[in-house]
């Protein structure tokens, strides 16, 4: 039994706490984290497919003293690939990637994504030197993932196994400048 | 060479201090050895290898939403891995900062550099980049710290080339 996509992203993102700083990925999990309440600590993609966990990895490297979750998809990280060996060198303490992976490429009809047919994108992130590596497939696990993501000590990748469910979506702001300037305000960088 | 022509990297590196540069992605590149080096022994900078160019757009997007400064180091071909990711930069404003060394132009032995490389300059602009071409050692310093200028004063997108001239030829044989 997957999980529900739009419970597991509430579960990550409940009390979130202000020292979280959440990049959702281009697609679905972008609605996803917009449903789970709109913050200003969101930046949405809405583009750019393929850059999620490298934005987070140059947002984890210029606020060491906050959390940053970089949340896509599995077509979002298979385009982005070499990004998990970028980060792999990197090992920012305070960076988590966490891919929720269904198996198919839900915004454009369900066609099977690579995941589906084997490949296994948590022996991806092993073999690029993440050493915490978690498997979320039951409600007990994703309990323990958004645990970890509150004590986040270390470079973390996560896959959580969602069912390919297409809830009805539920956009976010669009306008890219305003994103930008929200995020950087709610953090207290002067424009 | 001379000091004076052969220590451009060093007035590169010195104006990427002086821009308060933190972080600085690259894929290594000859004609970028030089930086490369004086960026990896910096304590201040943090140097981040790539994969892909694409990558370091996202990396610089990341790096300003979070209140720091990058710069992006690659060759010529290099810009052709960017370009959907330049998407980024220019839809939300992101500064971007891009020192591109060149091939294919200018006693190019590998003509399979030629294709990218003559097309450098009308993809920067069709991206709404500004350009800051350099052909002497002399003009390396001033172009950059204009292009620093330009890129986070106002939130934009400039690549200085460096052009095969200013570096020199590849040397094929040993």
């Amino acid at each position: 039994m997957r999980l529900e996509r739009r419970a597991a992203m509430a579960a990550l993102l409940a009390g979130r706490g202000d020292d979280l700083l959440v990049v959702p990925g281009l697609g679905s999990t972008a609605w996803d984290a917009a449903a789970a309440g709109d913050n200003d600590r969101n930046f949405y993609l809405w583009g750019a497919m393929g850059g999620a966990a490298m934005i987070g990895l140059g947002l984890a490297l210029a606020q060491p003293e906050r959390r940053v979750a970089v949340i896509t998809g599995d077509g979002e990280m298979l385009m982005g690939l070499g990004a998990l060996a970028t980060i792999g060198i990197q090992q920012p303490r305070n960076l988590a990637v966490i891919v929720f992976d269904n198996g198919v490429y839900g915004e454009t009809g369900m066609q099977p994504s690579h995941t589906q047919s084997g490949v296994d994108l948590i022996g991806v992130a092993r073999a690029c030197g993440i050493e915490t590596c978690v498997d979320v497939q039951d409600e007990d696990a994703l309990a323990d993932l958004a645990r970890g993501l509150r004590n986040l000590r270390a470079t973390l990748f996560a896959r959580v196994q969602i069912s390919t469910d297409e809830p009805p979506r539920v956009l976010p702001e669009r306008d890219g400048v305003a994103l930008k300037s929200r995020f950087r305000a709610a953090i207290g960088i002067k424009p | 060479m001379s000091a004076q022509t052969g220590d451009w990297p060093d007035r590169l590196f010195e104006t990427l201090k002086k821009g308060d540069i933190r972080q600085v992605g690259y894929v290594p590149d000859a004609g970028h050895a030089r930086l490369i080096d004086r960026c990896r022994a910096d304590r201040d900078i943090r140097d981040v290898a790539l994969t892909t160019e694409e990558e370091g757009v996202a990396l610089a997007a990341g790096a300003w939403l979070g209140g720091e400064r990058a710069a992006l180091l690659m060759q010529s071909s290099g810009l052709g891995n960017c370009i959907n990711m330049l998407s980024l930069a220019r839809t939300c404003r992101f500064p971007l900062l891009m020192f591109i060394t060149m091939r294919g132009e200018w006693e190019e032995f590998n003509p399979w550099q030629v294709p990218m490389g003559s097309i450098v300059d009308p993809v920067l602009k069709l991206c709404e980049a500004e350009v800051y071409r350099v052909n002497a050692p002399g003009e390396v310093a001033g172009a950059a710290e204009r292009a620093v200028q330009h890129v986070f004063g106002d939130e934009r997108i400039a690549a200085v080339i460096l052009s095969q001239q200013l570096i020199g030829k590849k040397v094929w044989t040993k």
